[in-house]
């Protein structure tokens, strides 16, 4: 089964189109990357696959469940990591990992999961102070401890590494893989080449809002004899 | 230079969504003192009443003349029951009523009485004005009849010369007859109760509602949001959970205010009336009413902050998205403590009623005098509107609007720009 399924999306805002009949698929436990520049249209599609968005026309399947009809079911199976967010400042690391691992269950299953929020976000210590004191990184790798905590089959991750300085990157980016030697199928999106090309399995370019190629890091490099993915999403643009 | 900063914060400061709810509360409340009327006014007013004299005698006819001057009578005959018919069509304020011993009995070193009927017809502030009227009109009686004893025979009682007439009231109001209190009594008592609650709910409703507001606009701020509507939960309990948590902050905020604004306000209580010797206390199902009709009122409002909070951008923007709610509060709770529901106009009895908050302000003064259907009403009423806004708040969930904002068409490009990340 596909983790999914993306056929002919368009996502328009008002009289604004976003995503112009894009389509990709992503795999089971395969790390799917789509690379462009700000305003490509990156965030608004893994927003309609995080079921945040609604869709204009097209269809979407998230492991056989079709948005948006089947939205609920696709919560239970996905964890989104948006660039730009944050956690509850009032609360303190360990509280903001209970919040959210309430939704997925309880008990020993509920415990498991803080236990590995917290293993994957490695603030020592600092896991009891509130949020409101946390570095950049420090919040970044509390939020991608509570993103992969769940064991969520799908991953959506909009820029993980944002804002982070090369060792926290670095970190973040063994984090994802070893999700990954889990079993969990990744999506994630990013302007940086060097990431996408140590991430990802397979690559979607985008640009104005439709996918210009695809392909794994080597395939795209070879169809635009370039010597590496950044030449090659500029080639592929012009 | 200095120029340059000020003409930049008038242009960031001085835009139409912060104009709009202050123009709409100025309109409002300049139609809420257009209909409530000119006191002044009023107070000028020759009070509207009838009499009844059965005493003929010299005292008799001083009050008579002074009555005569200074009130307009509508009725002047010796039928009681025709007299307070004629008062309760014509709207007088009050029936008086000279007995015939009424001079004999000042002649005799007894107070003269004078039955007085009170036609009240509201329990608001500025409802008692043509009551007060009248009472000034009795002590201009007492100082006339005063000044002709101290004139005439010196063995009477010092203290009958000071106060030679003495009142028997009887006070109709809402279907009651409430017998020893007059109208500005029973107007003290539920002035009280008038003055307190509205003071409680609109303290409630304005700390529960600026939570809520608060809460969305945190979120936005703190980009939380997204994450929190991608977690495996309906978007009704999101709604639901948001209003509840808030309305426990609301409640114990508005608990702690009160404690200090009960003891405040319980200096001024001079009145010692048992209530339930006048069959206005309340009981067990009617304090229950004004606990439900509170919790709906605070449900709707509630209700009405998260749709509101769906358009706070940030902390700062979902401060400002409170003032339609504080307005409305105080809209409420200025009317109903001044006038009563039943002597407002029409568009303004309307109002009052569309605003959920207006409900739980009069439901105490509403149960003491037995007006069931106005509270159950209110609580349906609130309970209905409830259910809209929080479906309307679910709609707003389950849409983009909450994560992509307003579109904006900047001028000079022909082109939608929108304020949000692609």
């Amino acid at each position: 089964m596909k983790a999914v399924e993306v056929r002919e999306l368009v996502k328009d805002y008002g009289n604004f189109r976003a995503l112009n009949g894009i389509s990709f698929e992503v795999n089971e436990g395969e790390v799917f990357g789509l690379i462009g520049p700000n305003g490509a249209g990156k965030t608004t599609a893994l927003r309609v696959i995080a079921t945040l968005l609604q869709i204009t026309s097209g269809s979407v399947t998230v492991f056989g469940y079709e948005l948006p009809g089947e939205a609920g079911e696709v919560r239970k199976i996905i964890s989104y990591l948006p660039e730009e967010a944050g956690a509850y400042r009032n609360l303190t690391g360990r509280e903001y990992l209970n919040f959210i691992a309430k939704f997925f269950g309880d008990g020993e299953k509920f415990q498991g999961m803080v236990q590995k929020g917290m293993e994957i976000a490695n603030l020592g210590e600092r896991i009891n102070d509130k949020v409101d004191t946390y570095s950049k990184g420090m919040t970044r790798r509390l939020l991608v401890g509570r993103a992969l905590m769940a064991n969520p089959k799908l991953a959506i991750l909009d820029e993980p590494t944002s804002g982070l300085d090369v060792v926290n990157a670095q970190e973040v980016r063994r984090i994802i893989n070893s999700s990954v030697k889990a079993g969990t199928a990744v999506l994630l999106s990013s302007h940086n080449m060097l990431e996408v090309e140590l991430l990802c399995h397979r690559i979607a370019l985008i640009n104005d809002g439709i996918i210009v190629a695809s392909g794994t890091a080597e395939e795209l490099k070879k169809e635009y004899g370039a010597g590496n993915i950044e030449d090659a999403f500029v080639k592929a643009i012009k | 230079m200095i120029g340059n900063i000020i003409k930049k914060e008038f242009k960031e400061l001085f835009v139409v969504a912060t104009l709009i709810p202050i123009v709409v509360i100025a309109i409002v409340f300049g139609l809420v003192g257009q209909t409530i009327g000119n006191v002044g006014e009023r107070m000028e007013e020759k009070p509207v009443i009838g009499i009844v004299d059965l005493g003929g005698g010299d005292f008799s006819d001083i009050a008579m003349s002074v009555l005569m001057e200074r009130a307009g009578v509508i009725y002047n005959g010796g039928d009681a029951e025709a007299g307070l018919e004629e008062v309760r069509d014509e709207n007088g304020v009050a029936l008086l009523v000279i007995p015939e011993s009424f001079s004999q009995n000042i002649y005799a070193n007894h107070p003269g009485e004078i039955e007085i009927y009170w036609m009240m017809r509201g329990a608001g502030m500025l409802d008692s004005i043509s009551s007060s009227v009248v009472e000034g009109l009795i002590q201009a009686v007492n100082q006339v009849i005063s000044a002709k004893l101290i004139q005439g025979d010196s063995s009477l009682d010092p203290s009958l010369v000071l106060n030679p007439t003495k009142r028997v009231e009887t006070t109709f109001f809402k279907g009651k007859e409430i017998e020893g209190l007059s109208a500005s009594q029973l107007g003290n008592i539920l002035s009280s109760q008038s003055i307190v609650i509205p003071i409680v709910v609109m303290m409630l409703i304005i700390m529960a509602g600026a939570s809520v507001i608060s809460s969305m606009g945190m979120e936005k701020e703190n980009k939380t949001l997204e994450t929190l509507l991608t977690m495996p939960v309906r978007r009704s309990h999101i709604v639901i959970g948001k209003m509840v948590g808030s309305a426990l902050v609301g409640m114990i905020m508005a608990a702690i205010y009160m404690v200090g604004f009960s003891r405040y306000m319980s200096s001024f209580q001079i009145s010692d009336i048992n209530l339930a010797d006048f069959g206005l206390a309340l009981g067990v199902q009617d304090y229950l009413l004004v606990g439900i009709s509170l919790f709906v009122a605070l449900l709707a409002g509630l209700a009405l902050c998260i749709v509101l909070g769906t358009f706070a951008k940030n902390y700062r923007s979902a401060q400002t998205l409170i003032f339609p709610i504080t307005a409305l509060a105080m809209i409420s709770m200025f009317i109903t403590i001044f006038k009563d529901f039943d002597t407002i106009p029409v568009v303004l009895r309307i109002l009052v009623f569309a605003i959920p908050f207006s409900h739980p302000m009069m439901a105490m003064r509403a149960l003491m005098m037995d007006s069931y259907p106005l509270v159950i009403g209110g609580i349906a009423y609130n309970a209905v509107f409830t259910v809209i806004m929080i479906a309307v708040a679910v709609r707003i969930f389950n849409s983009d609007r909450l994560l992509t904002g307003s579109v904006q068409r900047k001028a000079g490009l022909g082109k939608l720009v929108w304020g949000f990340r692609r």
